[in-house]
């Protein structure tokens, strides 16, 4: 939005403290997110700047919160770090741990969820599915109602059906959680899918089958793996489902963080919290590459 | 000739009309059965749990039923004085048949170690009531007639019409007592509605309390949306592409991670006051406080929702042709005349998607405000979860979520009705 020539001087004051407003704006969205990442390599115990890190002073900063989360929890951290010291982090670091717990969970849920959720959307997304508008509102329902009902519901139900500190009862409710996530993207991908492909392919003799795995399948795989990312970020991010109905043995990534942050908050915190923001760019880029892929497979070019 | 008044059959004979009625059928069941498995699995996760908290927040028995916990065997309790609630109408006064019935019902709460669980039920609804139950039920056994003064020897408080009103409300399963509790609201002695004392209403204030934050919230929402997701929609895309990373980015990061960089930054000695201090805007005594309060769940919660506004508002101003804006200036509007008149109610629906998302999302939050909202700044959520969690009161935090649970889902409608979930749109 570039300024007409004719823009009178009030014009060009507003445009530019517009500008300077947005600028702030974003700021604002982006300015926490990025502030943990030099913090984490405080040498300091402090939330804050030392002076040494202002002054770029290499003393003012050390990786000893990342190597603590290698050490908490360990039954010899100060041995020398051979393999036996190793195998004693991977079987006994708390934040090791939690991290295969999360990404146990994680994993799981997301393969229940994308595998019911695609189906489903393929379902929900043909003219003639009776009761749709109903049905699409259950199913996205797990997002739109609040995590503190839903883990009191949960907590309820598995105590009495005995799911309640297990894994299976942790992956059900993360699948539910993510199900809306895949049915959105999914569906979102199946709107304007050109339904004349599948009937050529049908008139060309393939069956149904190898028609959805030939056909239907590479078109819409971007909005199910973008599905699928966020069904995997919504359960290792989630912590009140975790809280109400898992064990007290089974510590997840978000748990622990949660623990830590209304115990005693350490810079340990935001040396997982570095490496999660790191995981989130990651996987931000790789949707943002399907959400292009997908639009040029669908010859929907970007206006 | 073909004669045209038979019906149009299909190749093999049948008529066309039946064929097409049973072809859509078909087809209408192939679509519902790739639905069915997500459909079945999200009714036992999802549904049923919520259905059987609804059920819970009008159904106690603990004070009909007694349930061991070892063989989780159930046996009726208070047999006696229940059936005396049924002979005598609200309002009695509890005589010496009354209390005959009830030491003979503590002596059975004796013998199956449930006196504190009953306690407990009626503590609920009056406070200090589980200390007498289970005081009345150590020393039944060796209670003489005339057992009214026997009691009131060992209690005063076995006379409170309130206690009276309390049990005969528990002593039928089914109850709306928690959700007149819920409201702030109880019965007194002759069973009429009457609200609670007023240092004793908490909910119907964190109530309004929670709608007040999430309308505020959802106007920052707005108010910073607003102009970025204009920008946004107004730059070239390979611009905006860049800068929706800006929105993304926060969307994609741990809700823990930005509620921690949140403390990391408000905190006393945080970044924020550190930078006030170092400038010589604030002295050192003075630094704000601005987590662990109000403020803290406000700023947190207006960061984390404020995707949730660019995302509607940008998908509705990315279309708007600029030559209706163009056409207002040459037509000699100023441009704020051009805004207010011409572009600002095209976006009118994106604001309503907006705000109804934020809206929705806010009257539910949890996490920010248990983490960074101290005493004041914890919403109806929080409260949930501390009667879940701490005063053990499942029946009352079931009333309470089912309230909420009302309100959103009138909300999560008006939201389909006016936006339709279909056009719910992650990035």
């Amino acid at each position: 939005m570039a300024l007409p020539n004719h823009a009178s001087t009030l014009e060009r004051i507003w445009h530019y403290t517009y500008l300077v407003i947005c600028g702030l704006i974003f700021l604002f969205l982006i300015a926490p997110i990025l502030v943990v990442i030099p913090l984490s390599f405080n040498a300091e115990p402090y939330f804050t700047f030392t002076e040494k890190m202002l002054a770029l002073d290499p003393t003012g900063y050390s990786t000893r919160w990342y190597d603590l989360l290698l050490t908490f929890g360990m039954d010899n951290p100060d041995a020398p770090r051979d393999g036996s010291w190793w195998a004693d982090a991977w079987a006994n670091a708390a934040w090791i741990n939690a991290a295969k717990n999360s990404v146990i969970i994680g994993f799981f849920s997301t393969i229940l969820a994308t595998f019911l959720g695609t189906l489903a959307a393929l379902g929900l997304s043909r003219p003639e599915m009776p009761f749709r508008r109903a049905i699409m509102a259950i199913l996205i329902s797990p997002m739109i109602v609040p995590i503190i009902i839903t883990a009191t519901g949960l907590f309820f139900f598995y105590s009495m059906t005995g799911l309640a500190n297990s894994y299976v009862g942790i992956i059900m409710a993360h699948a539910t959680l993510g199900i809306p996530f895949v049915i959105i993207t999914v569906t979102a991908t199946l709107v304007g899918f050109d339904h004349s492909l599948t009937r050529a392919a049908a008139s060309l003799g393939a069956n149904p089958t190898t028609t959805f795995f030939k056909i239907t399948m590479p078109l819409i795989l971007p909005g199910v793996i973008s599905g699928a990312l966020f069904a995997f970020v919504t359960s290792f991010d989630e912590v009140v489902v975790v809280l109400f109905v898992a064990a007290h043995d089974q510590q997840t990534i978000p748990r622990q963080m949660w623990n830590g942050i209304r115990e005693q908050i350490s810079p340990a915190i935001l040396s997982v919290a570095t490496i999660l923001v790191l995981i989130s760019i990651a996987l931000l880029t790789t949707v943002e590459l399907l959400r292009r892929r997908s639009e040029r497979l669908r010859g929907v070019s970007p206006q | 000739m073909a004669d045209i008044s038979a019906p149009l059959t299909t190749a093999d004979g049948k008529p066309l009309k039946a064929a097409l009625a049973s072809a859509q059928a078909r087809a209408r069941r192939r679509a519902f059965f790739l639905v069915l498995p997500l459909l079945a699995f999200v009714l036992l996760t999802f549904v049923a749990p919520i259905a059987q908290m609804l059920h819970r927040s009008v159904h106690n028995p603990g004070f009909t039923t007694h349930t061991d916990i070892g063989s989780g065997e159930k046996t009726p309790i208070m047999v006696n004085l229940r059936a005396w609630f049924k002979e005598n109408p609200p309002g009695t006064e509890p005589d010496e048949a009354a209390y005959e019935a009830l030491v003979k019902d503590l002596v059975v709460l004796r013998e199956l170690k449930a006196p504190g669980s009953v306690g407990t039920r009626i503590n609920y609804e009056r406070a200090g009531s589980r200390s007498m139950f289970t005081k009345a039920a150590r020393r039944a056994e060796k209670l003489e007639p005339p057992y009214k003064e026997a009691m009131l020897d060992l209690d005063e408080d076995w006379a409170d019409p309130e206690l009276w009103q309390v049990m005969r409300g528990a002593s039928s399963a089914y109850t709306f007592n928690f959700y007149l509790a819920a409201l702030d609201l109880a019965r007194d002695a002759d069973g009429s509605i009457v609200s609670v004392d007023e240092n004793r209403q908490v909910y119907v204030k964190l109530f309004t309390r929670t709608l007040l934050l999430s309308l505020l919230i959802t106007f920052l929402c707005f108010l910073l949306a607003y102009p970025i997701a204009h920008l946004l929609a107004t730059l070239p895309l390979r611009h905006s592409n860049l800068l929706m990373i800006f929105v993304l980015l926060p969307f994609w990061t741990s809700l823990l991670v930005r509620t921690t960089s949140w403390i990391v930054l408000l905190q006393s000695q945080g970044v924020v006051n550190d930078t006030l201090v170092a400038t010589g805007i604030l002295d050192d005594d003075s630094r704000i406080q601005m987590i662990y309060n109000q403020t803290g769940t406000i700023i947190a919660m207006t960061h984390i929702l404020l995707p949730f506004m660019v995302l509607p508002l940008y998908s509705v101003m990315r279309p708007i042709n600029p030559s209706y804006v163009r056409a207002a200036r040459s037509l000699g509007a100023t441009s704020w005349t051009a805004f207010r008149r011409i572009y600002f109610p095209q976006t009118v629906p994106g604001i309503g998607a907006g705000a109804l998302l934020v809206f929705i999302l806010a009257v539910g939050y949890y996490i920010t405000p248990a983490l960074v909202g101290g005493a004041n700044g914890q919403l109806i959520s929080n409260l949930i979860a501390f009667h879940m969690t701490k005063s053990l009161n499942w029946s009352l935090a079931a009333a309470l979520a089912a309230i909420l649970l009302g309100g959103i889902l009138v909300l999560y409608w008006l939201y389909d009705r006016l936006v339709g979930i279909d056009n719910l749109k992650l990035g």
